[in-house]
């Protein structure tokens, strides 16, 4: 694999495994001070943090990684939570059973979908995505036992071979969080390894490689699978916290959420749509609370950070971040 | 099924079509010359709806209100080009839809703030307003009618400037060969900003257009935002012949389906399922459409780059 | 793509993650009566939603800022029509906020969606609009009182309405959902003619043409529909200029209101509706309330409005009975259901259900001679009507 030695200009991601811990570190002491506070609301707040940020990283993953920018992320996601669902409705509640159950339901249509939308590259790829997550909404909507375009309250909260483990609040923030830190831990490991360098090659010169011998489509084939299922989990864990799954899970207002969160917090590193999650749900809280047209304060501060991410903001920060 | 409802049908189809070839014309321009995406541009749609109606209420006067609130939205999209969006053009795809997204927000909410969240009326002159015998059992709607003459209208204009003018040359050759026509000297930057102002007008008469058929309000942009994507990316981004094509295929596409898929199903799968089943179906049926053909046609009916 | 420090956005993070986990509402001073407010304020519908925040607000002011004579603190919250986020912010204001009740919820998603933890939570709900259909019968609670209607029977009238005006095919059209399927299922419960079509549309619908040219060969001697907030008001206009306005009567529900009027104007002239109040009611506390709402707002107020403020005087009642409380909710819930306010449709009494017992009218759309458009009775349909669900719920 020597020709592929000069590594692209992309850092390698190894780096990035002290972040992520930081911030798992972060996110548990906010669930560990809300629950010393005794204010339950903040460990639900830090829980949709958590499932929001699994959700972003795996598409992290697929932008900044195997540069796949998908618009339909949210399908996935609302796959998982539809398992949780359908799965309760045939008293199949048992989160060994649920979890992977929604993980693979979620991998598998991103894998037969990603099958056809890998054919196109740039715009077109954004948008046959956001097609295909589409078509999912409108299943669901149709899906009239399944509670129609209304959507439906799950049985229960997955169990644990009929222990209700999830049931305290407290379980589903630490499962959440657990979660989080395997799928990013696994998935910086998964871009550090080969198989990542030849991902971001894939990315920077796809002629380069096919000249090698090697097959970008089936290693990107692997990563929307892979990040599909991931975000699957994601929305199994969402419709534990919320007990309720609609198909407005599956809205493309919420694929665009997540590339907000994660063009927010960087898509170089994985820990960067940790951060964005973190930024995005404590933006709509904050300014949710002050005024009835927070959006309009939410576009400022998205459109802001996009013009002026120049020298000057950085190197306001870096101050800032010096002392 | 009678030939009346068959041809009001394809009418229907005909004239969803040109509408969404008025908002999808601007968006693919604006691809074709910056390679930029500019999910704002449902937007201005919606900002070309509400001006219109304003001042049609402040001239009293239907010809005069849709001129000046045209004028209105060009010289928007001038303002917003010189504040936003040329930012953003050297950007990559990410930032842009970023950004452009931050500005859906902002504006839409401006637009609340303002106008409140409840549809505005818009008024048309009681000629237009009723309907006309097309032939004996075909009562067909004025309006409708002349949307499909302006829409005709215009993508005629659009072709004639785009084939036969030097800008529109300047236009053709830069959606492919971008670098070449600045190395000639062509200044890029001030091309793409009358190529985005005069897209925001058009995308502002569409939602003039539009705007007696359907509830203005602040988030009237959304949806047909997403279906003007559908159009170009189905045509081929940047192709002003293939966001026609694409345009009038799903405006025919959706309206068709609508029409006829719902009977199909019920002498198919009888009538409960397809009492559920239809309306899915024929929501979708643009989607599945443009699935289908970007899987065999990667970049479109007429894309010839890979963008 | 973005650089920011990863030291100054991690510190960033934190502090701001710290700073809204122990945000809690500043201790309570004198212990406030504390309504968390729920309405749908974002989004194609959202107009619905602050015509009855605005009516609750209104009655709010007039009682000088206090329900009961309490110092009330009133959190309104937009649940932008999803059910998964109305979930969470309800359960912030309970858990939170410490709400003593939710009142409000325009769509019976989102109330299905909250109904289950608040009132497992014991929270009462004060719906200012919807109704659904399993709060009145099975799942029914002791916690739930409707200061509007049970969902079903606004569409019944038009039934009873197209039953009694001798119409025999019927085309009915509403949006593939479940409020859709209820109102033909609440059509039909009366009208016992043919229904020649039943057309379901996606939610959100833009254009109608292609289901207007099936309506106009179908010819029948009525069409019923129901398309809230903005689909009824893009369906009024293409309808009136198809020229089906003069043609065929269109009966409709919750699709021409004063929500919609101002932008339908003349196309919705003469269409009728089924409702259970109107701003022509004539009562004094009616007259006192339109005059009131159109020099706060400038609007006509429509039925949702009239149910905010009809929610907002029934707390207030409530609360007088019991002297302010709500920690005894056995006591706060009688009270509730004793329905101790003057409501401004006129008579109003609670089943036991916690659903309302009144009467319902045929509006029409009219332009008054102020130029304003506003809906006016055109007739009592039914008279202290209950709903078709009271059977099945087992409070007694």
């Amino acid at each position: 694999m020597s020709p592929l030695a000069p590594a692209p200009a992309v850092p390698r991601p190894r780096a990035g495994i002290g972040q992520t811990a930081a911030l798992m570190a972060l996110l548990a002491a906010a669930l560990a001070l809300a629950y010393g506070l005794g204010s339950s609301y903040g460990a639900g707040l830090v829980t949709r943090t958590a499932i929001l940020a699994l959700a972003a990283v795996s598409l992290s993953f697929l932008i900044g990684q195997a540069g796949l920018v998908s618009f339909g992320h949210a399908a996935p996601l609302g796959i998982g939570a539809y398992a949780v669902l359908i799965a309760g409705e045939y008293d199949m509640t048992n989160i060994l059973a649920v979890l992977p159950l929604a993980f693979g339901a979620a991998a598998l249509f991103a894998l037969a979908t990603g099958a056809i939308a890998l054919r196109t590259r740039g715009v077109y790829f954004i948008m046959i995505t956001l097609a295909f997550a589409q078509m999912v909404f409108y299943v669901a909507a149709s899906l009239s036992a399944f509670g129609g375009d209304d959507g439906m309250a799950i049985a229960a909260r997955s169990t644990f071979f009929g222990a209700r483990i999830l049931k305290p609040d407290l379980h589903l923030a630490l499962l959440a969080i657990a979660l989080l830190a395997a799928a990013a831990l696994g998935l910086e490991h998964l871009a550090a390894s080969r198989y990542g360098l030849m991902l971001r090659a894939g990315r920077e010169n796809e002629t380069k490689l096919e000249a090698l011998g090697l097959d970008p489509y089936r290693h990107r084939l692997i990563a929307i699978s892979v990040a599909g299922g991931i975000a699957g989990v994601a929305g199994a864990l969402l419709a534990n916290q919320v007990e309720y799954v609609s198909p407005s899970t599956m809205n493309w207002h919420l694929s665009g959420e997540l590339i907000v969160m994660v063009v927010l917090g960087g898509s170089r590193r994985l820990g960067g749509a940790v951060i964005g999650a973190m930024v995005v749900v404590l933006l709509d809280e904050a300014l949710g609370r002050f005024t009835e047209h927070w959006k309009l304060g939410l576009g400022l501060v998205i459109l802001g950070a996009v013009l002026f991410r120049g020298a000057e903001v950085r190197a306001l920060l870096g101050k800032f971040s010096h002392g | 099924m009678t030939t009346a409802l068959i041809v009001s049908q394809v009418l229907n189809g005909l004239q969803l079509g040109v509408i969404l070839f008025l908002v999808a014309a601007g968006l693919t321009l604006v691809f074709g010359v910056m390679d930029f995406i500019n999910l704002a541009h449902g937007v201005q749609y919606m900002l070309g709806a509400y001006l219109v109606a304003v001042s049609v209420a402040f001239t009293g006067h239907f010809g005069l209100g849709l001129v000046l609130g045209l004028l209105a939205a060009l010289a928007l999209g001038f303002v917003m080009e010189i504040l936003v969006f040329r930012h953003l053009t050297r950007r990559d795809h990410l930032e842009q839809v970023l950004g452009t997204f931050g500005v859906i927000l902002i504006v839409t909410e401006a637009v609340r703030m303002i106008f409140g969240s409840a549809p505005i009326a818009f008024p048309v002159p009681a000629t237009l307003a009723g309907s006309v015998t097309l032939f004996p059992g075909l009562n067909y709607p004025v309006w409708r009618l002349v949307i499909l003459g302006v829409g005709i209208a215009v993508a005629g204009l659009l072709w004639f400037l785009v084939n036969r003018t030097r800008i529109g040359m300047l236009v053709r050759a830069g959606s492919t060969h971008r670098e070449t026509v600045s190395a000639l000297g062509v200044d890029i930057d001030r091309l793409f900003l009358f190529v985005f102002a005069f897209g925001a007008m058009l995308a502002g008469l569409a939602g003039a257009m539009a705007g007696p058929l359907v509830s203005v309000e602040p988030t009237m942009g959304d949806r047909i935002l997403i279906i003007a994507f559908v159009v170009i990316v189905v045509g081929g981004a940047g192709s002003i012949k293939g966001a026609f094509v694409a345009a009038l295929l799903i405006g025919m596409v959706d309206t068709l389906g609508r029409a006829f898929v719902p009977d199909l199903l019920k002498s198919l799968v009888g009538r409960s399922a397809a009492a559920t089943a239809g309306p899915a179906l024929s929501s979708m049926l643009i989607y599945l459409l443009m699935a289908a053909i970007l899987s065999v046609r990667p970049s479109g009916l007429f894309g010839g780059r890979t963008a | 793509m973005t650089h920011f420090s990863t030291r100054a956005v991690l510190a960033a993070a934190a502090v701001s993650l710290v700073s809204v986990v122990t945000a809690s509402p500043g201790t309570a001073m004198a212990d406030p009566v504390k309504v968390g407010f729920v309405s749908t304020l974002s989004g194609p519908s959202a107009a619905l939603g602050v015509h009855m925040r605005d009516g609750f607000m209104l009655a709010l002011k007039e009682m000088g800022g206090k329900l009961g004579g309490q110092p009330t603190e009133v959190i309104v919250v937009d649940d932008e029509l999803k059910p998964d986020v109305a979930v969470t912010k309800v359960k912030a204001l309970i858990e939170r906020d410490k709400v003593d009740l939710i009142a409000g919820v325009v769509f019976s998603n989102v109330m299905m969606a909250i109904s289950r933890p608040v009132l497992e939570n014991e929270t009462f709900i004060v719906s200012g609009n919807s109704g659904p259909s399993p709060l009145a019968g099975k799942a029914c609670s002791p916690f739930f009182f409707a200061a509007s209607y049970q969902n079903d029977q606004n569409h019944e009238v038009m039934g009873k309405y197209a039953q009694d005006k001798g119409y025999r095919r019927v085309v009915l059209m509403t949006p593939n959902y479940q409020a859709g399927k209820d109102a033909m299922a609440g059509f039909k419960r009366h009208f016992k003619g043919e229904v020649v079509e039943e057309i379901f549309t996606p939610l959100g619908q833009l254009d109608f043409s292609a289901e207007l040219a099936k309506i106009s060969a179908a010819n029948p001697d009525a069409v019923f529909t129901f398309m809230p907030g903005g689909m009824g008001v893009n369906l009024v206009k293409q309808y009136a200029q198809a020229g089906l306005s003069g043609k065929i009567p269109f009966l409709s529900a919750f699709t021409v209101d004063e929500t919609t009027l101002p932008a339908t104007q003349d196309a919705a002239l003469g269409l009728m509706s089924g409702a259970q109040w109107a701003p022509s009611i004539d009562t004094p506390q009616n007259k006192a309330f339109v005059a009131a709402f159109e020099k706060e707002y400038g609007v006509v107020p429509s039925l949702y409005a009239a149910q905010g403020y009809d929610a907002a005087s029934l707390i207030d009642g409530a609360l007088k009975a019991t002297g302010g409380k709500t920690a005894d909710k056995a006591a706060f819930g009688k009270a509730l259901a004793a329905a101790p306010f003057t409501s401004v449709r006129g008579g109003f009494t609670f089943n036991t259900n916690g659903f309302p017992i009144q009467d319902f009218y045929v509006v029409k759309a009219v332009k008054r001679p102020d130029g304003k458009y506003a809906t006016q009775v055109e007739a009592k349909v039914f008279e202290k009507a209950q709903d078709a669900y009271v059977e099945n719920c087992p409070l007694k």
